[in-house]
């Protein structure tokens, strides 16, 4: 089993499993920067990932339809947006509610266009490519590690890098930050809160919806009912330990990554049975959350004085 | 009654209206023949007293988790573990009801059990907040799938009858709650479920404890300052609420509605428990008639599916709609302000006058 | 100067979404160049006038004339583009970025998509010298001291080109200096043909530098005034509406043996691990009030925290009534009869969602009168909320209505009527009232008083000196976590002197004998 983990296959694997983990936990992150804990990702990612299949088949095209299921993952960050910020809805209960008429909608409308309720496999789709890049896939290890990704995978790593950029070199991602930190300053300057946060949260949207393309379009080319599988929930999780920053995101959606692909290995060794192995990346957050906090909690108490 | 609470119900009937309405509308767009859908929709509960009674059994796991979550959310816990406290709930009571076969005690049994792991179940993202101040929300997600696999676990490896394909032994006959109407499947649960939703009325606005748990609710800072041990009130309404959702579960398992432990999934009662919380305004008393309300679509969906194109899930569409429109503050908010602008308007003339 | 009008707001009308007006009928005129005072209670409008000018609130009524055209403000970002800016209260800062950052926050110099970070320092830096501002704008926010932070705040407003600024109670939060500091760049913006609106309750400092002033009361404006014609007691008449009267009929003091409340060497840091309570002590005795006053946030919040329970990280030692606290629960020093008016009316004062009966009970629904083992008796507590409501002359529909929906002096009333319907031996009373009408405030302070009298201990922070002139029996000045200044003999103590005290200027050392025996 070492030797599994130990082969640039396993870092392969990471990176494939932290994939739609790492588009969400973006997703998060730019909504908690603009002061909005976005639960509504499950649902996005859900239905991201039917949209995905529906549209590549429509437009006979992964990269088409990738464009439009990020259009419409765009849309329901918009909708969400309106119930939070016109309509003074919870922002919880909005997500709540986006996300029950995500595990309803998506079975409604792939029983329309597949007349299947469990899987969409009768809609032909297509998948997004691997990319293999020349001159990186030469370097020992990482270019092995790297090589034969699919395209989502490196649009995510690059999504990371220029969420950065955006978040700390740009004035958008300037009122974006002062926003989340402090509403009433960054009103008082003449920055509509409320559109910032519509962008901020149109834009976690998009990139979910990418993270739900690569669910079915991604690891494979057909949509399961409830495929997210709590995805969309770890990704709040991973971002908050991240700082909600990209790159500490990155980071930690790569252990959510690893503790997947561990879980896959351990699927095939079978050391554990398979209900408990499916519980790894769901016990990895729960203790994860759980340390993370109790060190800011013990960091702020030695500030204090105690 | 003052016309900020007149303006509350006015708001949630139309909110409700608004929802039913766009449902309807998507009817018309996937389904060939909408209107015999809607009809099926809106009627069919009423068409048999078997149907009827259908409604009255789908509210029972309703007004259980919808009181739990009430309680839970009073105190301001986002808690959303009371999914996975029926689920381990039902689990528990398997396990007992399969093993007992004393009349009367085998289903006390199964339902006390199931009510204690329930408890223990959502005082964990509790107890979490409580050492570790990590957000109850994001906890109380995980576990729901830690007790969801944990059932598949059990019903794999431990209960699951080898004659049957994911289901575990038969329930022992002593253990099952007796049909209450001849005809339907109306059970003794039912009964059980009206008495914990007043039971939980009264837990909330008649005792000291509850008086805690909602001054703690409203205003954590004003209950700690008035002296009220926040962290007691928080594992208390924790472990009721769950302890409610988990006996949910137990109850559901020992109804006539099933014979075996089944549940392969998360069941989805935890989500409707914040439609029902949401419509019930967070009062227990209220619950009973939201879940009427949520169980009376269900029939009429599942109905609708079996004589139409129409699939049963719209009717989560309808819940999602339902909680956007009654939490949207600002939803009918111009007409809200009219109404108050009014009243003080006219008590501003009222002082002039005198 | 000359006289050309630059704003006129008429017969603004303001109603919030609770039912309260704010504003009933409200005119003001601005002439160009002017520094123009804003004068009124807590309560009496200003804020919520101010709010409609930078476009924050509509007005259900009136119009607003901007050099003599008439323009409707959407948004602060409108107001901001019509050449208006405003220096809030609460300062509008974001903590964690620079200076720099802050001014250009929302007009930021871009080289392509980005931030021109160098363009913004030298733009930050140009405008600061400009108007004499001494400040390094690559400090970060948190950083940096509250005086600079005003000025920071000023200047944001500058370089978006504001003509008229608003000025929310400026010098509240700030030291005489920097308040000296403050009115020498006011009357530099003033020559250089800025309008200054200056929301203030203080007189003297609206005789020093203002021309005009608009007096405003619960709600209408009472006129506006040249400042060289008017006098300060004038001007209190139409703040108030009559004289204020200061003297109560303040009874001999009765001072018992009975020290309710021992404090020695008690030292405190706030979360951030900030000293703000510095090896204090002294003693509060039955029969008497001790007054603290002090600028604001030189520790007076944590000591009241400290001394009820609720903050639990402190060296020293407190006594009440001779029992240590050190492991006591904040319901067990509750018990110890200790009454608490807390600072922050609605976020620790009361529950503003709950009825005003639910408010009433807080601190004493586990007495037996109230409550049995498990449940509430609501016979009992509905009658002693009706006595309470009728003793306290609370004005509202009926005990079941919502705290939140009443006034401020009446939320008040609501949380004094709590406190003191337990009988307490020892009152911690933070700012009993502040921003709450005249009258209300007058029947707290009787109330206190009486308290006083019947052999019951006092600890009033106050930052409204005649309140703690009036009321004292003893006087401290906190300073930095520690007492800078403290008088016995409250009659012959000058408010110049005291204030000499608040800014740290002068500083007394040997406490025992005086705070403590």
């Amino acid at each position: 089993m070492w030797s599994a983990i130990l082969s640039p296959d396993f870092f392969s694997a990471i990176l494939r499993s932290a994939t739609p983990i790492l588009f969400a936990t973006l997703a998060a992150g730019i909504a908690a920067k603009s002061g909005i804990t976005n639960m509504a990702l499950e649902g996005i990612l859900l239905f991201s990932a039917l949209f995905g299949v529906i549209f590549s088949s429509l437009t006979q095209s992964a990269w088409l339809g990738l464009i439009i299921t990020v259009v419409i993952g765009g849309l329901i960050g918009l909708v969400l947006a309106f119930f939070i910020l016109n309509l003074k809805t919870d922002e919880i209960l909005a997500a709540i509610a986006i996300n029950l008429a995500a595990t309803g909608g998506t079975v409604l409308i792939m029983l329309y266009f597949s007349g299947d309720r469990g899987v969409s496999s009768s809609i032909r789709s297509f998948a997004t490519p691997t990319v293999t890049i020349p001159l990186i896939d030469k370097i020992p290890f990482i270019g092995e590690v790297l090589s034969g990704q699919n395209a989502l995978t490196w649009l995510a790593l690059l999504a990371v890098i220029v969420m950065h950029l955006f978040l700390y070199k740009t004035p958008m991602g300037l009122s974006i930050r002062a926003v989340g930190e402090n509403k009433n300053a960054a009103e008082s300057v003449g920055i509509s809160s409320r559109k910032v946060q519509y962008i901020a949260l149109i834009i976690s949207g998009a990139l979910a919806a990418m993270g739900g393309f690569f669910l079915s379009g991604g690891y494979m080319n057909m949509f399961t009912k409830d495929m997210a599988g709590g995805r969309g929930y770890i990704a709040l999780a991973a971002s908050s330990m991240g700082g909600n920053t990209p790159v500490g995101g990155f980071l930690v959606s790569l252990l959510f990554g690893a503790a997947q692909a561990l879980a896959n290995i351990m699927q095939l060794t079978s050391v554990m049975p398979y209900e408990i192995i499916l519980m790894v990346p769901y016990l990895t957050t729960l203790v994860g959350l759980g340390i993370y906090y109790y060190s800011q909690k013990r960091k702020k108490e030695r500030l204090s004085g105690k | 009654m003052s016309s900020a609470k007149k303006f509350e119900v006015i708001r949630t009937v139309f909110a409700v209206l608004v929802a039913l309405a766009i449902s309807f509308v998507i009817i018309f767009f996937v389904s060939e023949q909408p209107v015999e859908a809607i009809k099926q929709l809106l009627t069919g509960p009423l068409s048999s007293k078997r149907n009827f009674g259908n409604v009255l059994e789908s509210m029972v796991p309703l007004i259980f988790t919808g009181t739990g979550v009430c309680i839970m959310f009073s105190a301001n816990q986002i808690n959303l573990a009371s999914e996975g406290a029926f689920h381990v709930g039902g689990l528990i009571a398997t396990c007992v009801a399969i093993n007992m076969t004393t009349r009367f005690m085998s289903p006390i049994c199964a339902m006390v059990c199931a009510g204690i792991v329930g408890a223990i179940f959502t005082a964990i993202p509790a107890i979490m907040k409580i050492t570790t101040s990590a957000p109850e929300l994001v906890s109380s997600l995980m576990i729901n799938y830690l007790a969801l696999y944990f059932g598949n676990y059990m019903l794999n490896n431990v209960i699951g009858d080898p004659k049957a394909s994911a289901a575990s032994y038969v329930l022992s006959d002593a253990s099952k709650l007796p049909v209450l109407i001849d005809g339907t499947r109306v059970h003794l649960g039912f009964v059980i479920a009206i008495l914990v939703a007043v039971l939980g009325y009264i837990f909330l606005y008649r005792t000291k404890i509850g008086y805690e748990l909602r001054l703690t609710g409203e205003n954590g800072e004003f209950a700690k300052y008035s002296g009220i041990n926040i962290v007691k009130v928080i594992l208390v309404s924790q472990l009721v609420g769950g302890f409610i959702a988990g006996l949910g579960g137990g109850v559901e398992m020992l109804s006539p509605i099933y014979q075996r432990f089944t549940w392969t999934a998360l069941l989805g009662y935890g989500w409707d428990a914040i439609v029902i919380c949401t419509l019930a305004k967070n009062n227990p008393l209220y619950t009973p008639f939201a879940a009427f309300f949520l169980a009376y679509l269900r029939t009429g969906a599942s109905i609708m599916s079996r004589r139409t194109d129409v699939t049963l899930e719209i009717v989560q569409i309808t819940q999602g709609i339902i909680i956007m429109l009654v939490v949207a503050e600002q939803f009918l908010s111009r007409y809200k302000h009219k109404m108050i602008a009014k009243e003080a308007k006219a008590a501003l003339k009222e002082e002039e006058v005198a | 100067m000359d006289n050309q009008i630059v704003l006129q707001m008429n017969h603004i009308m303001k109603i919030y979404g609770n039912g309260v007006v704010a504003n009933e009928d409200v005119s003001l005129e601005l002439r160009k160049g002017e520094i123009h005072a804003l004068l009124g209670e807590n309560g009496a409008g200003k804020s919520t006038l101010m709010k409609v000018l930078f476009g924050i609130e509509s007005p259900d009524q009136g119009e607003i004339l901007l050099n003599g055209k008439k323009t409707v403000i959407k948004s602060p970002q409108d107001a901001i583009s019509k050449g208006i800016g405003m220096v809030h209260q609460h300062f509008m800062l974001v903590p964690s970025l620079t200076v720099a950052e802050n001014i250009i926050l929302g007009v930021a110099p871009k080289k392509g998509l980005f931030i021109d970070m160098d363009k913004a320092l030298e733009a930050a830096e140009n405008i600061a010298k400009e108007y004499n501002f001494d400040i390094d704008v690559r400090q970060k926010v948190e950083e940096i001291p509250v005086g600079i932070k005003q000025k920071v705040e000023i200047l944001k407003a500058l370089y978006r080109g504001a003509e008229i600024l608003i000025l929310d109670e400026p010098t509240a939060v700030l030291t005489p200096q920097e308040t000296e500091e403050l009115f020498a760049q006011l009357i530099k913006l003033r020559e250089k043909g800025h309008t200054i609106i200056f929301i203030s309750h203080k007189l003297d400092e609206i005789k020093q530098i203002c021309n005009r002033a608009t007096i405003m009361r619960n709600g209408r404006s009472m006129g506006t005034y040249e400042v060289a014609d008017i006098s300060t007691q004038e001007m209190s008449r139409l703040m108030v509406g009559r004289e204020i009267s200061l003297t109560f009929d303040k009874k001999e003091q009765k001072l018992t043996d009975n020290v309710f409340l021992k404090v020695r060497n008690l030292t405190v840091h706030n979360s951030q691990g900030v000293l703000k309570v510095d090896n204090l002590s002294f003693d509060l005795k039955g029969g008497e009030i001790l007054g603290i006053a002090g600028v604001e946030g030189n520790g007076q919040t944590e000591l009241v925290d400290t001394l009820t329970g609720l903050n639990k990280r402190y060296k020293g030692e407190i006594q009440i009534k001779g029992q240590d606290i050190a492991n006591s629960s904040i319901a067990d020093i509750r018990d110890m009869k200790l009454a608490n008016i807390p600072e922050d009316r609605m976020s620790s004062g009361c529950a503003g969602t709950l009825s005003i009966q639910e408010n009433l009970f807080s601190n004493q629904y586990r007495d037996s009168k109230y409550s049995g083992r498990f449940f509430m008796k609501r016979k009992a507590i509905e009658n002693r909320s009706d006595e309470l409501i009728k003793e306290y002359m609370i004005k509202c529909k009926n005990r079941k209505q919502n705290v939140g929906m009443l006034s401020g002096g009446n939320i008040q009333k609501v949380i004094v009527a709590r406190e003191f319907s337990t009988g307490p031996d020892l009152i911690i009373a933070n700012q009993p009232t502040r921003g709450i009408d005249v009258g209300a405030a007058a029947f707290i302070r009787k109330r206190l008083l009486e308290f006083r009298d019947a052999g019951c201990a006092v600890l009033l922070i106050s930052a409204d000196l005649t309140e703690i002139f009036s009321l004292s029996d003893r006087l401290a000045v906190m300073y930095k976590g520690k007492f800078a200044g403290f008088f016995t003999d409250v009659e012959k103590v000058t408010e110049d002197e005291l204030g000499q005290h608040m800014l740290g200027i002068k500083q007394d050392d040997v406490l025992e004998g005086v705070m403590y025996e």
